[in-house]
Formats: structure tokens, C-alpha cells, sequence
């Protein structure tokens, strides 16, 4: 990302590196400064604490009585946990593996241009996004007791929800913004290699994986990544449509969050918090080494 | 090779599974619900089999949907307002730093960003909490307890903290896109710093404005889990209600006819916002 914004400032005529902005206006400067410190402030602040009380020795209340590790090692032996965190990565791996495939494909769909009813299915791949995921998680709900008893009453099919309802529903979800990304990423692609390579004997199947696939890659990538970090964060579509005795990450601590705060719960949201900074920091590095 | 006939037949195979999918596990169940808004309820809670406008009868006069449906809208406003006021100069001031700088700024709007929603929520808990870092503090000048949550405000401290990046973004893309050589062109040509921006700056910004409000507006509109953690019984949003209807209250078709409503004036909102944001673009920028 680094690079494509250093050859903007390239271009920029007059050759001037500092922002305009110090120029026009000095007092506006001081404003900008000012409102990005606190934006900035505001937005750690809350983790900062968090993490700090994480190795906090009080059990109750949130004086500092000293440093321990106390709640990590309880963490760390809590079985439920362990087996929450799982099946939440089982969930997102698996959902993230469909709706990245299906999405990909979607996003090369909509590549091509001028077949009928090409409109139409942009514009519905976006209703999965504005719609807010209560309404889906309900409408899930509803959908699968519905489903399982007519299979029931017909097939004598006996159907339960359980942990495949959850990952049906989170590549339902997911589809959209996977393909969002991909296309971003497809509209950057010159086709004309496409041609260059059907012109030199390449048949469709190697044209897309020699060609094609290496360019658009790390838009399919970063549109799995979304994928998986969606799925991670989801709390309520979860809810709705998991069977007995699933629990997810999000669906045990927002059991025990609800209840109180706790040296514990501090723990589990500064290791969830670790967890996402490596992931933000692993995808850029990433991103760098492919610029290189 | 690539005649128009393959690629369309092409195209349909490709968008195939995401129709299949979609239309199982997406408009289905929302077709469903459209159905279920019609029925009753059964007096075990299941759904009953009964045609009628009834549940849309009860909706229109029970106040307390209409409430619950206010203070989600007044909320989410609120949210999107001050997220819009206060991440409009911070894009702009990290569109215009050096561009190594502006990576590591993107960088930190990102790790919050990328943080599991829970946290964030859960982080407002431990600062504003009856037992919390705030309380605790003030404890020791023996000022307090302050009753800081179960209530609107918190709800809306933790909703722009959780949305912030959200707007931060979408309006960081489109002011880095600008060129800003445009800005000393206007100015150079005689106009004044109110109308530079109006002018040239803000017509060129909208679409990031446009994304960025419907991105914080819609989850914030429909959230669940913040009222229900840091807003406690007091306050009451359309996720709530609709979570008491398909949860405890058991009554799904009237919880459907509640799902419909909001749905149907989301969606008119949404669009009348893109119409109304394409026509002030249009008016700036004639021809």
C-alpha cells in the first residue's frame, strides 16, 4: 500500500511532499492535530485499561494491588474456553473456505459484462450487507425449524440445528463482502493478458491459474480474511442458529460479559485483542513482501 | 475463443452457486418471515396458520414498537453524526501526511478495527462500569459511584468507539484519491477557504461520505448486543425487541411483522439517502 501511495504524491505537480493543508491554513493545521490526538486517545484508551487490568492481582473492583499472570493460567486451564475457541475457528475456517470460493466466483461473474440479469445480481449480492444481521439471524431461525419439520413430516428425515446451520449461515453472510473485495481487486486485472495468453495456445483452465489467478490472488486473499475475521466477530447470527450445546468464542464470553466484569473476561479480551493485532500486522507484512 | 456465447453461459455458471446459496439461505428465509407476518401464534409459541393483518394492526398501535423504533433511529443519527464530524478532519489529516506516516496511522485505526466486537464493547464495561476503573477512582476522593451505564449515553459512547473505523476508512480512501493540487487551483483562481471546500473538496469526498454513514447507520441501527450489555432494561432497541419475540416471548409472527417494518424503512431510508447524496453531486457539478 506504501508504494501506490508514494507514486501519487509523485505525480502531484508541484512536486511538494508536506501537505497543503500547512500552507493554506495554520490555524486549521493546529485543529487537525489536535481532533487526530484525540480521536487517536480515544480509540486506545479503552484497550489500554483493559489489557493493564488483565494483570491486575484484585480480584474484585479495579484497584492495583500488583502484577500477576494469575488470570492468564486460569484461563489457559478452562476447558470450556479451549473448546469454544475451536469451534469458533472451525466455523470460520470452514465458512470462510465456501464463501471465498463461492464469492470469487460471483466477483468473476460480474467481470463479464452484458449478460441479462448481470444487474440485477449486483445489485442483490449487496442486500446481504445493508440488512442488519438481527433481522438475518431471526429469519435463519425461522427458516430452519420451518425446513426441518417439513423433512420430518415428509421424509421422515430427523434434522436438527447444530453446528453445520451455523456455517451455512455464515457463508450466507459472507458471500457479499468476499465478492466486494475480489472485485475490487478483478477491476485493477488487464484483461488484455487474458487475450495474450488464449493468442499464445493457453486453453481457459491454464489461462485462469497461470495468469489470472497470481494477479488477483492477493484480492481473493483479503477477501478470505475478512471472511474469517467476520465469522470470528459474529455474536448474534450465531445465536439464532446454532443447535444445543454449540458455543462459540463470541457465545461464551457474551454470556459471562453480560453477567459482570472480571479479571478473567479481561484476560480472554487482551489475548481476542493480541489475536487480531497479529493478524493485522501478519496481512501487511504480507502485503509488503509481495510489493518487494 | 471468447465469443459473447460462451461468456454469457460462462458468467451464469459462475454466478450460479452464489444464486443457489443465496436464494436458499438468504431470500428464503426472508420470504419466509414476509409469510410469517401474516400468521398467529399458536399457545405452545409455535406459529399458527391463520391469514391475517393482525400482527401489522397490533404493530401500528402498540407505542411501545414506535418508541423502541425511535430511539434505534435517534440513536443511530446521533452515531453517525458525530462518527461523520469527528472522522471527516482525521482522514484529511491522514490523507495529508508523508506517506510512510500515513501507513502506520492506517495501521492504527486497523487494529482496533479488526478487534472482536465483544472487546470493545466489554472495554466500556470496565471504564464505566459500577465497579469500574472511573468508580473505582472516584471512590478514592469519595465522590461516586457514578451510575454510568444502563443507559443511552453509554450505548452511544460504545457505538462510536466500535464505529469509528468504520467511517475512518471508507472517507481516508476517497481523500486519498484526491489530488490536491485542485485546492490551490481554486484557491489561486479566487476562491475562499469555505468554498474551496464546498466546492471542490466535499463533491469529490461524498461517495466515502456516503459509504462510510451507511456503514456506521446500518449495524448501529439494528445492534443488539451493545444495548443489551451496556444499555441494560432501559434501553430498549428493534434488535432487542425483535431477539424477545423469536426468544422468550416466543411469538414469531408478530416479531416478523416487526422484521418487515424495520426492513422496509431501512431500506427506504438507504435509498432516499443514495438519491439525495447523487443530487447534491449533481448540483455541484453541472454537466
Amino acid at each position: 500500500m506504501a508504494k501506490i501511495l508514494a507514486d501519487k504524491r509523485i505525480e502531484t505537480k508541484h512536486g511538494r511532499s508536506r501537505p497543503v493543508a500547512k500552507r493554506h491554513m495554520p490555524w486549521g493545521t493546529w485543529a487537525l492535530t489536535l481532533n487526530a490526538i484525540f480521536v487517536y486517545t480515544f480509540l486506545y484508551v479503552p484497550i489500554i485499561v483493559l489489557v493493564l487490568f488483565s494483570f491486575n492481582a484484585a480480584k474484585v473492583g479495579a484497584q492495583w494491588q500488583g502484577f500477576t499472570l494469575q488470570w492468564y493460567n486460569e484461563l489457559f486451564a478452562d476447558a470450556r474456553l479451549g473448546d469454544a475457541l475451536w469451534t469458533s475457528l472451525k466455523i470460520a475456517g470452514l465458512s470462510t473456505l465456501i464463501a471465498t470460493t463461492i464469492g470469487t466466483l460471483a466477483a468473476l461473474a460480474l467481470e463479464k459484462r452484458g449478460w441479462r440479469g448481470r444487474k440485477a445480481f449486483d445489485t442483490g449480492l449487496y442486500l446481504p450487507v445493508i440488512i442488519p444481521d438481527v433481522v438475518m439471524a431471526v429469519s435463519l431461525l425461522g427458516f430452519f425449524t420451518l425446513a426441518f419439520r417439513q423433512f420430518q413430516a415428509l421424509l421422515g428425515l430427523n434434522l436438527a440445528m447444530g453446528l453445520w446451520t451455523v456455517i451455512i449461515s455464515h457463508v450466507a453472510f459472507n458471500i457479499s463482502f468476499v465478492t466486494v473485495v475480489v472485485g475490487t481487486s478483478l477491476a485493477n486485472f488487464d484483461r488484455r493478458l487474458e487475450e495474450a495468453a488464449a493468442d499464445l495456445g493457453a486453453t481457459p483452465w491454464q489461462t485462469f491459474w497461470k495468469i489470472k489467478f497470481p494477479l488477483i490472488g492477493p484480492g481473493v486473499l483479503g477477501g478470505a480474511l475478512l471472511s474469517f475475521t467476520l465469522s470470528l466477530d459474529d455474536f448474534v447470527v450465531t445465536f439464532f442458529t446454532r443447535g444445543p450445546g454449540v458455543n462459540t468464542l463470541t457465545t461464551e464470553v457474551y454470556g459471562r460479559i453480560k453477567k459482570s466484569i472480571s479479571p478473567e473476561i479481561n484476560a480472554i479480551s487482551s489475548l481476542m485483542l493480541l489475536g487480531s493485532t497479529i493478524l493485522v500486522l501478519t496481512s501487511l507484512w504480507m502485503q509488503r513482501r509481495r510489493q518487494a | 475463443m471468447y465469443n459473447a456465447r460462451t461468456e454469457q453461459r460462462r458468467a451464469w455458471l459462475q454466478a450460479s452457486p452464489a444464486l443457489i446459496w443465496l436464494g436458499f439461505f438468504f431470500l428464503a428465509p426472508l420470504v419466509l418471515i414476509l409469510i410469517y407476518s401474516f400468521q398467529g401464534r399458536a399457545d405452545d409459541g409455535t406459529v399458527l396458520w391463520n391469514w391475517s393483518l393482525a400482527n401489522y394492526q397490533k404493530l401500528f398501535a402498540d407505542g411501545s414498537f414506535w418508541r423502541t423504533l425511535w430511539l434505534s433511529t435517534w440513536i443511530a443519527l446521533v452515531v453517525t453524526a458525530i462518527t461523520l464530524v469527528v472522522s471527516y478532519p482525521l482522514a484529511f489529516f491522514m490523507a495529508t501526511r508523508s506517506p510512510k506516516r500515513r501507513g502506520l496511522l492506517v495501521l492504527a485505526v486497523m487494529i482496533p478495527f479488526w478487534t472482536n466486537f465483544l472487546v470493545r464493547i466489554y472495554a466500556w464495561k470496565v471504564l464505566l462500569g459500577n465497579n469500574g476503573v472511573v468508580n473505582r477512582f472516584l471512590d478514592q476522593f469519595d465522590l461516586g459511584p457514578l451510575q454510568m451505564i444502563n443507559n443511552p449515553s453509554a450505548v452511544i459512547m460504545a457505538l462510536i468507539y466500535g464505529e469509528l473505523p468504520y467511517m475512518i476508512l471508507p472517507l481516508y480512501a476517497a481523500l486519498e484519491r484526491f489530488d490536491w493540487v485542485q485546492l490551490e487551483a481554486a484557491r489561486d483562481l479566487g476562491a475562499g477557504r469555505f468554498q474551496t471546500f464546498w466546492r471542490v473538496l466535499f463533491p469529490q469526498t461524498l461517495p466515502g461520505i456516503t459509504a462510510g454513514s451507511i456503514l456506521v447507520f446500518v449495524p448501529t441501527v439494528g445492534t443488539f448486543a451493545v444495548s443489551d450489555i451496556l444499555g441494560g432494561t432501559s434501553v430498549n432497541m428493534v434488535g432487542n425487541s425483535l431477539s424477545l419475540q423469536f426468544g422468550s416471548a416466543s411469538n414469531w409472527a408478530y416479531g416478523s411483522a416487526i422484521s418487515m417494518i424495520f426492513m422496509l424503512l431501512l431500506l427506504g431510508a438507504i435509498l432516499l439517502y443514495f438519491k439525495a447524496t447523487r443530487e447534491v453531486n449533481d448540483g455541484e457539478n453541472p454537466g
